[in-house]
């Protein structure tokens, strides 16, 4: 892999140039929606590229034991990671994939969050910390399906190569593993039926409370380059890339990932927070029951291969 | 030089466009807070012009206050307004935060508002409607994009 087709990944495609404005395309998506359901108009087009805007020229309040380092340090590396669990999706199945990137990818796609319970318990505000909590329960809950899901496709395609898991052809594991996937979406993305790490009429903002400016607007943004990353994740395993054009590749992704949006958009708008035991229980009864079944069906079909 | 005149314009139209609120009641009689859960809801549906309710003053960029400011919320006012990241904006939602209204000359009352931070904008109405509301909050924006406030700083 040569230093050109990462830099590309990293900053044009799937990268900066691509990723910010479709973070910003869907985070208005999700607005629009969510105010039409509601018989509203719904903020304009540019609205979260403005909202990014003005806070990036307000000059952020320091937080007296912790201003400085920590406070630009912690949405600085959600940022970076996001981006970079960006670059390791297998959009066009070309040679940048290498053997192991699907254990990098899982492991970046997690520290956003990981980056949200630290910040919520750095800021040492109540609502911070209540936030905090609530994200690292709902990291383990989701997290146990959403693992299991990723294994029983590793295992199904014999490879830890994101190329060769997209590129493998679609079984029953993989119908279920998609189907963990998108259970988990909603509360990786913190979204209504599991929106309780920001539950905003609870705990205000949650673990962003206290950044203000041009920090909060960096945590703005890693949570649109997670939108981008955990949509087009789901995209690169869902469709086959067989179009050949390289540009019809990119077309199918990047349409592939508004469709999730849509769909999660209206999950989100017609459902209410459910309390922290019974979201956990969703994940921990109806995500794992799924996720184990696709890795039942892929380790039965492996032990098929070896008898064979 | 001209890309400097574009930044500021777009800074300027970004501020235009996105006035984040934060509420503090400092001793209303919920008359105006009734009225201000009024003004965002879908029925003026107030997210078109970009306006959210955010929870942190820290996220905020207008302090919508109600209420005379009595001794008990004056402390609470006053940390608020310095979590704010400047530039920000104070609008005085109601007659109490202009005048006392109708709690004016009581030992309890510190207010009125500007005595104790700078009021940019006043809406005036026991309680005002939410059209007014909107209109006060439409006018800090325009503050906040760089039109000069045609209040006076106050003394303390």
């Amino acid at each position: 892999m040569s230093w050109e087709k990462v830099l590309l990944a990293l900053f044009v495609f799937p990268g900066l140039l691509y990723a910010v404005p479709m973070a910003w395309l869907m985070l208005w998506i999700e607005r629009k929606l969510r105010a039409r359901m509601q018989g509203r108009m719904g903020p304009p087009f540019y609205q979260p590229f403005f909202d990014f805007i003005k806070l990036m020229t307000k000059q952020p309040i320091p937080r007296p034991p912790l201003d400085g380092l920590l406070m630009t340090g912690l949405p600085l590396v959600a940022l970076s990671a996001g981006l970079v669990a960006l670059a390791l999706l297998p959009v066009s199945l070309n040679s940048k994939s290498f053997a192991g990137d699907l254990v990098l990818l899982v492991a970046f796609i997690e520290v956003p969050s990981f980056c949200a319970v630290m910040a919520g318990f750095a800021s040492r505000s109540l609502f911070g910390q209540v936030g905090a909590t609530r994200e690292a329960i709902m990291s383990i809950a989701y997290n146990l399906p959403f693992l299991t899901a990723m294994v029983a496709l590793a295992s199904s395609a014999q490879s830890l190569r994101l190329a060769d898991i997209a590129a493998a052809p679609a079984t029953g594991v993989r119908v279920l593993s998609l189907l963990t996937l998108l259970l988990c979406l909603p509360a990786k993305l913190h979204l209504n039926p599991f929106s309780l790490s920001n539950a905003e009429q609870e705990i205000y903002s949650g673990p962003t409370t206290e950044f203000s400016g041009s920090q909060l607007a960096l945590w703005e943004l890693a949570h649109g380059l997670e939108w981008v990353a955990l949509t087009g994740l789901t995209a690169c395993l869902a469709i086959p890339f067989r179009t050949g054009s390289a540009l019809g590749n990119v077309a199918l992704f990047a349409g592939f990932s508004l469709i999730l949006v849509i769909l999660l958009t209206i999950a989100a708008a017609g459902t209410a927070r459910l309390k922290v035991p019974q979201a956990a229980r969703v994940y921990w009864r109806w995500g794992m029951a799924l996720g184990v079944a696709a890795l039942i069906m892929a380790t039965v079909s492996n032990i098929e291969r070896l008898i064979r | 030089m001209e890309s400097m005149r574009l930044i500021r314009k777009l800074v300027s139209a970004s501020r235009r466009r996105s006035p984040w609120l934060f509420h503090l009641n400092t001793g209303a009689c919920n008359g105006c807070d009734i009225e201000f859960s009024a003004c965002l809801t879908p029925r003026y549906d107030v997210e078109q012009a970009g306006i959210l309710l955010v929870g942190s003053p820290r996220h905020a960029d207008v302090l919508c206050v109600t209420g005379p400011v009595t001794r008990g919320t004056r402390k609470a006012l006053e940390e608020i307004y310095a979590q704010m990241a400047e530039p920000k904006v104070v609008v005085a939602l109601g007659n109490c935060p202009a005048s006392c209204d109708v709690f004016a000359g009581s030992p309890v009352i510190d207010g009125p508002l500007h005595r104790i931070i700078p009021v940019d904008v006043y809406v005036p109405g026991c309680p005002p409607r939410p059209h007014d509301l909107i209109k006060g909050i439409a006018r800090a924006a325009s503050i906040l994009a760089g039109e000069p406030s045609t209040m006076k700083e106050v003394k303390s």
